[in-house]
């Protein structure tokens, strides 16, 4: 467990996503239509884009390249091209900032 | 070797013949899959073949879509390479070039394209097309500080080309025959932000440059321009277009009409066969039903898939936002739809040196979307864009024009038509 204060909670609009990188690694840190908020490697299973240029679609986010599509609640692989599942960290919300647990 | 049972035959093995071959596993078809390629290798992405940077060959591993073995382990079986060299159609079944016959309940033709050659080119040995895996690996593994190279066309092969050679020090030289760089399909202002890219990174581009002849020299390879003029490389790429296999089925007097003619079910004029990807040219059903064929990825790994479904008794219609992109230096361009149906451009400020073009039609309906920007910056706008051309909404023009207006919003607004 290491949990890490990434942003605050209004930094990231709703249904949107923003890029958080710590000591050399890239997160996509999203927040939901219901206002939860999550967290997944920064960087798309396919060909290394950033997440956090793609748009957000419900529980969705697609890459902003080649339209892979992944599940940001639980890191599943939608549709063609991606296959391999991105990789997600449990998030915390105290004291208006949101916490991610980067393992 | 004669199948008992005909099952489902797919000649190419490309993203779209592959993506058609596990679309009818996914979907629990029990009987033989035979997916013929025509290279060595098993089914690879093609796309990084002209857009991936790196050093020489060392930059480029064969991206896999599926591989052999895990072709077989849902049994799917790959016969690469190997060449279909008729279709039987009464028989239902294919001949290949060693004499083998399949026979097929439901055929697909992924039968891709090739590049265009150049006549004037014809028995050079320094003159190459790039197409394939092996294709890449011939040209990159010469790229090298201080090597010439002359690639014949300004489109989009060319370019991405252009920009992984003068990232490794190779002297570049485009020569393009029309005015400017990308005259088909991309708009004035983003034409000219890629030419500067290109410029700025020591690319020679010359438009509206007839050749008039290539001749073998000692080293490479000597253009002769019509209008005079003299450009000496070591090795010419010649990027000027490609034709779609349509060879096969021409023969088997299967309909043409700029490639395999399908129907919107991928459906050619025999109701046992089946054509997508490159090959083929549909009716777009969002422009009016205009045929067209397009030589794109996406096209390619949608229309697998759909085709797939429709050989298994579905009857799907595809009805995609035509859609592509091209990388070039640190450089992301998209266009979506058919930029040539619009009478209009709206224009946005995508930040950091970025555009976003809108292509209206005259009463407002948003057509088509073309963008630049560093990376993938435009990414998001750009898919709403995309999102909004299948709605056929009419955005208003003055929330297009404003980058402070949240593009998103308008797919709420545009829901409902």
């Amino acid at each position: 467990m290491a949990w890490v204060e990434a942003c605050g909670v209004g930094d990231i609009d709703e249904e949107d996503v923003i890029r958080w990188d710590h000591e050399g690694r890239s997160f996509a840190l999203y927040r939901s239509p219901d206002d939860e908020y999550f967290a997944t490697d920064g960087l798309c299973t396919h060909e290394r884009a950033h997440l956090a240029d793609g748009l957000v679609m419900d529980d969705v986010v697609e890459c902003p390249k080649h339209n892979g599509r992944f599940n940001y609640k639980t890191g599943k692989a939608l549709a063609a091209p991606v296959c391999v599942n991105l990789k997600t960290y449990p998030t915390r919300v105290q004291s208006g900032k949101v916490f991610v647990d980067i393992g | 070797m004669e199948r008992e049972q005909p099952g489902m035959v797919i000649v190419g093995a490309g993203e779209c013949g592959a993506r058609a071959a596990l679309t009818l596993r996914e979907q629990a078809y029990g009987g033989p899959v035979t997916l013929i390629g025509a290279e060595r290798h098993h089914p690879y992405e093609r796309p990084p073949l002209s857009k991936a940077l790196g050093p020489a060959c060392d930059g480029l591993a064969l991206k896999t879509i599926a591989s052999r073995e895990s072709l077989e382990r849902v049994g799917i079986a790959l016969l690469a390479p190997a060449e279909v060299v008729t279709i039987e159609r009464a028989e239902r079944r294919v001949r290949l070039a060693d004499g083998a016959r399949i026979a097929y309940d439901k055929l697909l033709l992924a039968t891709g394209a090739t590049p265009r050659a150049l006549p004037m080119a014809a028995g050079l040995d320094h003159c190459l097309t790039l197409r394939t895996f092996d294709d890449a690996i011939a040209i990159r593994s010469r790229l090298s500080p201080g090597f010439r190279v002359a690639i014949i066309g300004g489109g989009f092969i060319g370019l991405e080309l252009a920009a992984i050679a003068s990232v490794l020090g190779v002297e570049v030289t485009v020569l393009e025959a029309q005015a400017r760089i990308l005259q088909r399909g991309v708009p004035d202002e983003i034409a000219a932000i890629l030419h500067k890219a290109h410029t700025d990174h020591g690319v020679r581009i010359r438009c509206g440059q007839v050749m008039a002849s290539m001749t073998e020299t000692a080293r490479g390879v000597a253009i002769r321009l019509a209008g005079g003029g003299l450009v000496e490389s070591d090795l010419v790429v010649v990027g000027v277009g490609a034709q779609p296999n349509i060879e096969l089925a021409e023969a088997a007097g299967l309909a043409i009409d700029n490639g395999i003619a399908v129907d919107e079910r991928l459906r050619t004029s025999d109701p046992h066969i089946f054509a997508a990807g490159d090959c083929c040219s549909f009716p777009l059903a969002l422009y009016g039903g205009r045929r067209v064929r397009l030589e794109a990825w996406r096209n390619a790994l949608e229309q697998g898939p759909l085709a797939a479904l429709n050989m298994l008794g579905r009857d799907e219609s595809y009805t995609a936002v035509p859609w592509f992109w091209s990388d070039q230096y640190d450089l992301g361009l998209q266009v979506a739809g058919l930029v040539d149906e619009a009478s209009d451009i709206v224009r946005r400020d995508a930040g950091d040196g970025g555009v976003l073009l809108f292509h209206l039609a005259a009463d407002g309906r948003l057509l088509a979307a073309s963008g630049i920007g560093s990376g993938a910056s435009i990414g998001r706008d750009f898919k709403v864009a995309e999102m909004l051309i299948a709605r056929q909404a009419r955005p208003p023009r003055e929330a297009l024009r404003s980058p402070e207006v949240k593009l998103k919003r308008l797919l709420m607004s545009a829901s409902g038509s």
